[in-house]
């Protein structure tokens, strides 16, 4: 067991974890945290894709004991207060989703994209999104909604 | 799926680092970013022992110049590589290939270092590397080696690193003023190159003085299409590049997967290698 402290969402949790735990089974099993969910466990789809230190990454790719003494924001911590985040909202306006499966990955995914490119081209939200899969097939809507989110004043 | 249980260890330094691979001997593997790493051991491909984090390891990270020669840390991210300046202004080829590795999160952990330590002959870096004609340096018990790219690539997921050895600096000369481009074939965005294609041209008076051509999947290691190179030595426009191109394939063993047959990774190679001369000659 190895000894690990992470702050997930703002809440600092002290663990005692077996080395092979992965990052989203920490999240979902150990603190219950099952809006991320776990999609293809081969790396591929993203719908694990959560923020580790400000930048996001596959939670199934990353050791819950590389975690240790980082920050991580599942698509839990985005809503502030019950209020949905302007991307969440523009998910919603835009019929961003039809079985929800990919949407937490993808939100992250976004976030991570606006924060580099407040205002990216139909064309970069497509690459930026290249790692997330949606198997409803919606991108047609989830990169409008991106868009849309982007030309609000807090996008993410 | 669960990985197999294995002992885990975070040295703090690259002597620390040794020390525990040494006395690890074969049963230990080097967790760089992790982004090989952990699919192997969720699939159950891999069954270390002991997995030795160098990420915390200071100084591992980061671009330097010295001289001629630009210096990147082993665990330098994709991301980083990407957005470096120096890199972009003098290995390009490396900064543009290394844009179409996997995706944005898999480049935000995915490092320099470990995918040339993976050795993955479809994996894009080892084949650039190899057209930069770079070196790579290795820490052991016994000191630091440096190893031409050339030398560093063994056979299938095999590299000249010792088990005890790791892999600290990437050295590539500057290609300062050289044309590039990395061209690659591959069934969805984030997949693995079916076949890839890295290509250096220096141009003189409107012809091709010199020029590199590595390739990504065309056998067990990455490798570098020799003959195209000679043949591309004075090319002066377009049809010249195609006739160089179709030596592309020669002495490449590549291999037969879901994804191609050998003739079809051969047809591919022929036909990138153009593309991508003329690309980087700006000829297209």
């Amino acid at each position: 067991m190895t000894h690990i402290s992470v702050k997930v969402d703002g809440t600092t949790y002290e663990d005692d974890v077996e080395p092979r735990l992965l990052l989203v089974h920490y999240l979902r099993d150990r603190l219950g945290l099952t809006g991320t969910p776990i999609g293809c466990d081969t790396s591929n789809c993203g719908a694990c894709t959560v923020e580790l230190d400000g930048v996001s990454v596959k939670s199934c790719s990353v050791l819950a004991v590389q975690a240790d003494g980082g920050e991580v924001t599942t698509v839990e911590g985005l809503a502030q207060d019950g209020e949905l985040s302007a991307l969440q909202r523009a998910f919603h306006e835009k019929h961003a989703l039809q079985c929800g499966y990919c949407t937490p990955g993808m939100l992250m995914a976004a976030r991570d994209l606006l924060r580099e490119h407040p205002h990216p081209t139909s064309e970069e939200i497509r690459h930026a999104l290249e790692g997330n899969l949606c198997r409803c097939t919606g991108y047609q809507n989830i990169v409008r909604a991106v868009q849309a989110a982007s030309e609000q004043e807090v996008p993410a | 799926m669960i990985p197999p249980a294995f002992d885990y260890a975070r040295p703090a330094s690259v002597d620390e680092a040794v020390r525990v691979l040494a006395d690890a001997g074969e049963e230990a593997k080097v967790l760089a970013g992790g982004q090989s790493l952990l699919p192997l051991l969720r699939l159950r491909l891999a069954f270390p022992e002991l997995v030795v984090d160098v990420g915390r390891i200071p100084g591992l990270r980061g671009v330097r110049e010295d001289g001629n020669t630009l210096v990147i840390g082993a665990m330098t991210t994709h991301h980083d590589v990407i957005h470096d300046p120096l890199v972009r202004r003098h290995a390009g080829l490396l900064a543009s290939a290394t844009a179409t590795v996997a995706d944005p999160a898999v480049r935000h952990r995915g490092t320099l270092g470990g995918s040339l330590a993976h050795a993955d002959p479809a994996g894009d870096l080892p084949a650039v590397v190899l057209a930069l004609d770079g070196e790579l340096v290795a820490q052991g018990p016994r000191g630091r080696r440096t190893l031409p790219a050339r030398d560093f690539f063994v056979d299938y997921l095999q590299s000249a690193l010792e088990p005890d050895e790791l892999l600290v600096e990437v050295r590539v000369p500057k290609a300062d003023g050289w044309g590039f481009h990395y061209e690659k074939f591959h069934q969805v965005a984030q997949s693995w190159a079916t076949v890839g294609v890295a290509v250096l041209v220096r141009r003189d008076d409107g012809h091709i003085a010199e020029a590199r051509v590595g390739l990504t999947n065309m056998g067990s290691t990455p490798l570098r299409a020799s003959e195209t190179e000679d043949a591309l030595s004075g090319a002066g426009d377009a049809a010249a590049v195609t006739r160089a191109a179709e030596a592309a394939a020669e002495g490449t063993r590549p291999s037969q997967d879901v994804s191609a047959s050998p003739e079809y990774r051969e047809h591919l190679a022929r036909v990138l290698t153009r593309r991508a001369v003329l690309a980087a000659a700006g000829m297209g």
